[in-house]
């Protein structure tokens, strides 16, 4: 609960993961938090949102919600490079955006500790665009990444992270999954403590000047530094071993949201056998593992999604034990989320547990009337007038809708059913662009206030410049609703407001209407018109979404 | 208690689903339990279906039930409760809030025909017109699922007791609507349910 994150030290409260974040960058005397809202990740900027908005705002500490992810980690950056201990998170595709200047970052390192927290999200309950797996990045951009089980793991993980990251100066991930963020249990509360240091920025080109050669040594210089990251991982406390040495030679690996499945299996079973959990995903503690696997004759890998884990093993196996068997994939799905029955099973099968009927059987039969109720525009919502409005104002079938992140994705459900693409934040105009270059259909395109901060202005601008005429519909409700309304540049905030208009003028937007959308027939009118234009035109829908406040 | 309690809520987005778990998670925490549970945000709150997951203990590892392993399913809709039977096994009891929110493009569907497909999986199946009760005595149908989990706690259909739910009310519920919610607490004192149907 909100209200707990701030309890006394000592004390045991109900977190959710996402909140123990918070408490645990919190407790490690972070002094700049910048995110960009992204579920399941949301939760996070919110808390600090409401704390620095409340009589119990902290002394020292500075919060925003960054334009896009890309612009939250620079920012974050540049307070770490000032000496202030630093905290960005963002959902995995946040990470796309934020990753042309992570992977540098990684090379040039950081001053005082910074923390990326990024949140996954498989099964994509909060998510349209992947099932994106951020562990890849591992290999990509070479950053430790800690892989917290519970929200007390959240506030712990966070904490060590800090210290790791200032020990090595290296920016360190804690990656969760929904499961993990969304998860609530009670923690134990250590004391905040928000250091009064002023930040100051020493000039030191040798750090921060990317250029070759220097990148070059910087590239080795991190490898040096990933090894000694590897030793420090072999001793953590944060990998460990439970259970003990089974009669049958066999033995589970796993971490995060997994762990809690297999453990739960193991109970469920009465099966004792070695658990390895891993608390760090990379750098991997090696020997460890070679230790744990060398007298197995069979291992089992719980992980979700891709095999990342299972290719680990199976390459260190290869040395130390080539005749252990591997499992994992085969016996776990890689689409979609594990679930506690999932890994029930696939225990039951590799321990040879596996009965007929009873508790690891699969056999479900659904009731015979199903039901489906997905998500709605809420009653009032002003997008109800904008859809309605656009129906009215072309056939359908003979123009083309494009879609984005947000609520408005809801265009795709009845009883709009008018996107006819939809990828990420800002691609709604990028890929107009494109089809309006190759065929003469007719196009109209949505995005999001928000999303048209984010990611949408280059594209408007690539309109202009070569030469596209969609029909763009900036979808301003004055928030971003479907994180949980969090302000954006043109919400007055108690900071000067960017306004929409001024930007699409500066773009070179010859065609611009402003448009309550309750003006049902001037909406309808004006999309006739724009729809047939020659160059780019852009209608901002303006109505506040039904939950903001009137100021 | 021996074993481990699990439950299971569904309703939909904006009936207060959330708050409830907060409420159960708090009152198992008072009572000495270890606790778990999983909740789901973002979209799916619009109005769509909402199935959050509580177990507590002595240990607890999982967040989410596992299937067929219910103690307990308390449905806040009567529809969305034919989703909840992937969790429904013999031992499963459903407590069950007599309203029906319209899907939008479906028809509804009778009581008779849920309890029916409900009673494949389980013959424990109590349905209760909570919001009714409350929209009459109240004045507001919300708060059904603290009106029920009152109903539960003094039947003993959870393990926790009727003052840990209210203390953890009145940690979990928003100043504003606590005396409201805490009406609807005492409101089922005074109801005297057939277990079954």
């Amino acid at each position: 609960m909100f209200e707990n994150i701030l309890e006394k030290q000592n004390k045991k409260v109900m977190l959710l993961g996402n909140e123990a974040i918070v408490r645990g960058a919190l407790e490690a005397g972070v002094r700049f938090v910048a995110t960009y809202p992204g579920t399941p990740a949301s939760e996070i900027g919110n808390s600090f949102y409401l704390i620095q908005r409340s009589h119990q705002k902290i002394k020292n500490l500075y919060f925003e919600f960054s334009v896009n992810e890309k612009v939250a980690i620079e920012a974050g950056a540049g307070a770490s490079f000032s000496g202030l201990r630093t905290l960005v998170a963002m959902k995995n595709f946040g990470l796309n955006v934020a990753s042309d200047f992570l992977l540098p970052l990684v090379y040039t390192g950081v001053k005082a500790g910074m923390v990326i927290l990024v949140a996954d999200d498989p099964n994509c309950w909060s998510s349209a665009q992947s099932e994106e797996n951020t562990r890849a990045f591992a290999q990509l951009a070479h950053i430790p990444i800690l892989e917290p089980s519970t929200p007390q793991e959240c506030k712990d993980f966070t904490k060590f992270a800090f210290e790791m990251s200032e020990k090595f100066k290296i920016p360190v991930m804690v990656r969760e999954t929904t499961r993990v963020a969304h998860q609530s249990a009670p923690v134990k509360l250590s004391k905040i403590n928000i250091p009064a240091t002023k930040g100051k920025f020493v000039k030191d080109t040798h750090q921060f000047v990317t250029m070759p050669p220097r990148v070059l040594e910087m590239h080795k210089e991190l490898l040096e530094k990933l090894e000694k990251i590897r030793q420090f991982c072999e001793k953590s406390k944060l990998n460990l071993v439970n259970g003990s040495p089974s009669s049958d030679k066999s033995g589970i690996i796993t971490s995060g949201a997994s762990y809690l499945y297999v453990m739960e299996a193991l109970g469920k079973l009465s099966i004792d056998l070695p658990v390895f959990k891993l608390g760090f995903f990379y750098p991997l503690p090696q020997n460890k593992l070679n230790n744990f696997i060398k007298n197995l004759d069979k291992v089992l890998i719980v992980e979700e999604l891709e095999p990342c884990l299972e290719k680990e093993v199976n390459i260190l196996a290869k040395d130390i034990n080539p005749k252990l068997k591997v499992f994992g994939k085969d016996l776990l799905p890689e689409v979609g989320e594990l679930k506690p029955e999932i890994v029930l099973r696939a225990i039951a099968k590799f321990t040879g547990k596996l009965t007929v009927g009873g508790s690891t059987s699969d056999s479900y039969k659904k009731p015979s009337i199903s039901i489906s109720r997905r998500p709605q525009l809420c009653p009032g919502c002003p997008y109800w007038l904008v859809f309605g409005a656009v129906k009215k104002a072309v056939n359908e079938k003979k123009v083309i809708f494009g879609g984005g992140i947000g609520c408005y994705m809801l265009a795709g459900l009845p009883p709009h059913n008018i996107q006819d693409y939809l990828y990420c934040m800002g691609s709604s105009i990028g890929l107009a662009h494109g089809i309006k270059k190759s065929s003469n259909q007719k196009l109209i395109t949505f995005i999001g206030d928000s999303s048209f901060y984010h990611a949408g202005i280059p594209a408007l601008i690539n309109t202009v410049f070569n030469q596209s005429n969609p029909l763009v519909i900036i979808m301003n409700n004055d928030i971003t609703a479907m994180t949980g309304h969090q302000p954006h540049p043109g919400v007055e905030d108690g900071a000067p407001i960017v306004k929409i208009e001024d930007l699409v003028k500066a773009c070179g937007v010859k065609n611009l209407k402003i448009i309550d959308p309750v003006n049902q027939k001037e909406f309808i009118k004006t999309v006739k018109d724009f729809v047939n234009k020659k160059e780019v035109s852009v209608i901002i829908a303006r109505r506040p979404c039904v939950f903001v406040k009137k100021h | 208690m021996n074993k481990d309690f699990n439950m299971v809520i569904v309703g939909t987005g904006g009936q207060g689903v959330i708050t409830l778990l907060q409420i159960l998670a708090e009152a198992a925490l008072i009572e000495g339990y270890d606790v778990k549970t999983s909740e789901l945000h973002g979209l799916s709150q619009r109005g769509g279906s909402v199935e959050v997951h509580l177990r507590f203990g002595k240990k607890v590892f999982s967040p989410l039930v596992a299937r067929a392993n219910a103690d307990l399913i308390l449905g806040l809709e009567m529809q969305e409760c034919l989703k909840s039977c992937y969790y429904a096994g013999k031992q499963t009891k459903f407590l069950i809030n007599k309203f029906f929110i319209p899907i939008l493009g479906q028809k509804s569907i009778t009581e008779k025909a849920i309890v029916k497909e409900i009673q494949r999986f389980t013959k424990n199946i109590i349905v209760i017109p909570a919001a009714d009760i409350c929209e009459k005595e109240l004045g507001k149908n919300v708060v059904a699922g603290v009106y029920l989990l009152s109903y539960a706690s003094r039947n003993k259909i959870i393990p926790l007791k009727p003052s840990s739910i209210l203390k953890a009310i009145e940690q979990a519920v928003a100043k504003k609507y606590l005396e409201l919610n805490k009406k609807a607490f005492k409101l089922a004192k005074t109801l005297n349910y057939e277990m079954g149907l």
